[in-house]
């Protein structure tokens, strides 16, 4: 069951205001533009056991992602194609609101908005991840790990993601003739087929002030944030409102082309370092 | 802004449903909304107009407790200083023993179920509705405190004030022609008390709950006169 | 039915006889549970929703209270039958986080700081799934709210938009649904023109976007048009007893 939750309150009014009154201004406490996302920075191939990896810092928030290619069966209506598994874990390393447990609402909603961005957009090309047609496939596990929370835990996890699947390597393997395979790892193979890169951008609304990606203080005042799944062709691969509030529609256009551009940006830099860092 | 009002007088209105804008005052604030200058109904109800002001009685809806308020409560805990009531409302209801007993408590001596235990129904008032939300409730005064007879009604709280009527007339024709003693609380329960006879009885309870079910249809006064008229002569009570 | 090869739009017509911006037969129904505070049935074509809601009251366990406002509980269930293969009745990670969506889209309209230390508990179950059943949860849920007597700024009123085969379609269906290229579900408070729940599942341009977000709308109007007049319906329909 969902229920309305207990963090969204108790915000000295003293904080709000200030914050209130400088957005009125065109500023933010942290010194960002209403539409400036936090510096990004990715370790790729962070984890030397993972197929895929990456660490992502947006401003103080970390998210590890780790990417696992597993032999798997097919789904019957998709014989010929990989499958795509993707879950998101709030680490009780991160906050000190996230308990140990199985993921709770916020991060199964995390995880599916970031599957969903992959999927819809075909960001994997999982017609290529067929090794035995319609016995044996590729599975990809992500598995995305909030280790620091400090907001926008989506657009974090949707940076860790790209990165991860940018340095994913599918591993070499042997078909048998008795039809076993064998998984060589000691080298790596050839790269995972990416046909596009997506990313998510969030835009959250206080009041009637927008501002792109929310920190933690900000983060607590919103009323709600819509989440834009951007492609690098420029389309829109996804949406997801959430929090307890509302937009209003003469704001969706703003938040679209915010989204739109600043997308675009990430999707560059994540592509820049992921390539620069060999 | 120019005061405008855009709902008849006892017009049924949903919620988000635009009442008026400019200058109004509202006059039932837990129903009645506005936002930048504009009025609108928050519930399914009957605008309420008069002159500049602007509400809407509710149709539907629950009891919440204000101080003041008569309401007829069931005693579903006893505790070692206090009962727990039932009034119909999102919160239970606390009854001090001292308030009841008029006097301290000897928990040596005597036990709280001794006075009221659990099924038992009380008259009280709201005292207090604390920003705990703890309700409290007393039973000084004449007429109020344990019932030991009579019928109990219960009804949707949104209609007690259609069974009270304007300026209580609807309560006061079902008492001149039951004879009964009525007792209407706020939390949408009804006693009914020392009636003549039993047709007398069953008469008023039949009346209330068709008043209940047909709250919002105008003409609703003279429809249950002449019903209770038709039930009496129906059970041949005006032959003696 | 295959995926290949099938088309679900000809000549302009969509494969249930429905024009590109056409709601399926709507209809609702409030009261239909005699326990609950507020109940409403909703069907879009063959989609089913019942929604209850119990509240505003003191919930059996009291630490997720909080002191200025109710809390709203929200749960969308699935019956096991509902779908084509059985579905279990355990929660699924879909239905946690329609859970959370649906309440989010019901959040901005109840006035929950008139009822501090209280909780307003939404069931859904959706009895027969043939797509759109969040957005008719929401509509279901958001009658079964004002059938409770619960103040509310407005009525909430969802539909989803599809692209399949190319067009933009009001109201998909599960059909179009799996072979349609995106899935965007809207609801709105429509007095006061807000967005309440937005989605989308697929891949817009920027233009299609706006096209789309057109289209619910006025799927939204008509749909706001009906509830409003199915929560009056029960009052006019009482007929005075002689």
């Amino acid at each position: 069951m969902s229920t309305t939750p207990s963090s969204e309150f108790f915000i000295p009014k003293l904080k709000t205001d200030i914050i209130i009154s400088m957005l009125g201004k065109g500023l933010r406490p942290n010194g960002r533009k209403v539409d400036e996302i936090r510096p990004v920075t990715i370790i790729k191939d962070y984890i030397p056991n993972a197929d895929g990896s990456a660490l992502v810092k947006l401003g103080n928030t970390q998210v590890l992602v780790g990417v696992k290619l597993e032999i798997g069966t097919p789904f019957s209506d998709t014989p010929n194609e990989g499958n795509l598994m993707v879950n998101a874990e709030f680490m009780p390393t991160a906050s000190p609101v996230f308990e140990p447990g199985p993921p709770d609402e916020n991060a199964i909603e995390l995880s599916r908005v970031i599957d969903r961005g992959i999927r819809e957009s075909k960001a994997i090309d999982l017609s290529k991840l067929a090794i035995i047609s319609g016995r044996k496939v590729w599975n990809i596990w992500v598995d995305i790990y909030v280790l620091d929370h400090d907001g926008n835990l989506i657009d974090a996890s949707s940076i860790g993601t790209l990165a991860a699947l940018m340095s994913t390597k599918l591993p070499n393997i042997e078909v048998k003739d008795s039809g076993e395979i064998v998984i060589d790892k000691s080298n790596k193979g050839e790269p995972l087929p990416l046909s596009k890169a997506v990313a998510a951008v969030t835009i959250g609304k206080i009041g009637n002030y927008l501002i792109v990606d929310p920190d933690i203080e900000e983060e607590s005042l919103l009323d709600s944030r819509l989440t834009v799944i951007v492609d690098e062709d420029g389309s829109i691969a996804g949406l997801q409102k959430s929090g307890a509030g509302y937009l209003i529609e003469e704001e969706l256009p703003t938040i679209i082309n915010i989204a739109l551009s600043k997308g675009k940006e990430v999707i560059n830099t994540v592509r820049n370092i992921v390539k620069g860092s060999k | 802004m120019e005061a405008s009002i855009h709902v008849q007088n006892r017009e049924l209105v949903t919620p988000g449903q635009i009442l008026g804008s400019g200058k109004l005052t509202i006059s039932t604030p837990t129903t009645v909304y506005s936002v930048g200058g504009k009025y609108y109904s928050a519930v399914v109800g009957l605008a309420d107009v008069e002159g500049e002001k602007i509400g809407v009685i509710p149709l539907e809806g629950f009891y919440y407790p204000k101080v003041g308020d008569l309401v007829i409560g069931v005693v579903t805990s006893v505790g070692t200083n206090s009962w727990e009531i039932d009034i119909k409302a999102p919160y239970h209801a606390v009854l001090y023993a001292s308030d009841f007993l008029n006097r301290p408590l000897n928990p040596a001596r005597e036990s709280l179920s001794d006075y009221l235990d659990i099924g038992d129904v009380i008259v009280a008032k709201v005292e207090n509705v604390g920003r705990g939300r703890v309700t409290t409730l007393t039973v000084k005064g004449k007429g109020f405190g344990k019932v030991s007879k009579g019928s109990l009604v219960e009804i949707d709280s949104a209609k007690i004030p259609r069974v009270i009527g304007k300026k209580g007339s609807m309560l006061q024709l079902l008492m001149n022609e039951s004879k009964c003693e009525i007792t209407v609380a706020q939390n949408g329960r009804i006693l009914v008390n020392n009636c003549p006879n039993k047709d007398s009885e069953e008469v008023v309870i039949m009346a209330i709950k068709k008043i209940e079910k047909e709250a919002h249809i105008p003409g609703l006064t003279d429809r249950i006169k002449d019903f209770i008229i038709k039930e009496k002569v129906r059970r041949g009570m005006f032959s003696g | 039915m295959g995926k290949v090869g099938m088309k679900l739009i000809e000549s302009g017509l969509r494969h249930d006889g429905r024009k590109l911006d056409e709601l399926r037969p709507i209809s609702m129904s409030v009261g239909v549970l005699k326990n609950a505070n507020g109940s409403a049935l909703v069907e879009y074509g063959r989609t089913k929703v019942i929604a209850a809601v119990y509240g505003p009251r003191e919930p059996q366990t009291r630490y997720m209270l909080l002191p200025n406002r109710a809390v709203i509980r929200c749960r969308y269930h699935m019956a096991s039958f509902s779908t084509h293969d059985r579905k279990s009745p355990t929660l699924s990670r879909r239905e946690i986080e329609l859970s959370k969506v649906v309440r989010e889209a019901l959040e901005p309209v109840v006035l929950s700081e008139l009822y501090p230390r209280t909780s307003i508990d939404i069931f859904i179950e959706v009895i027969n799934a043939d797509g759109g059943t969040r957005t008719a949860s929401v509509t279901a849920a958001s009658l079964a709210l004002a059938d409770a007597g619960i103040p509310m700024k407005d009525l909430v009123a969802g539909v989803a938009v599809g692209k399949v085969d190319g067009f933009l379609v009001l109201d998909v269906d599960e059909l179009e649904d799996m072979y349609g290229e995106a899935d965007m579900p809207v609801a709105m408070a429509p007095s006061l023109r807000q967005i309440t729940l937005l989605q989308l599942n697929g891949v817009l341009t920027p233009d299609e976007f706006t096209q789309a977000f057109e289209l619910a709308k006025k799927g939204i109007e008509a749909i706001y048009s009906v509830e409003r007049e199915t929560l009056k319906k029960k009052y006019l329909d009482v007929k005075v007893e002689d």
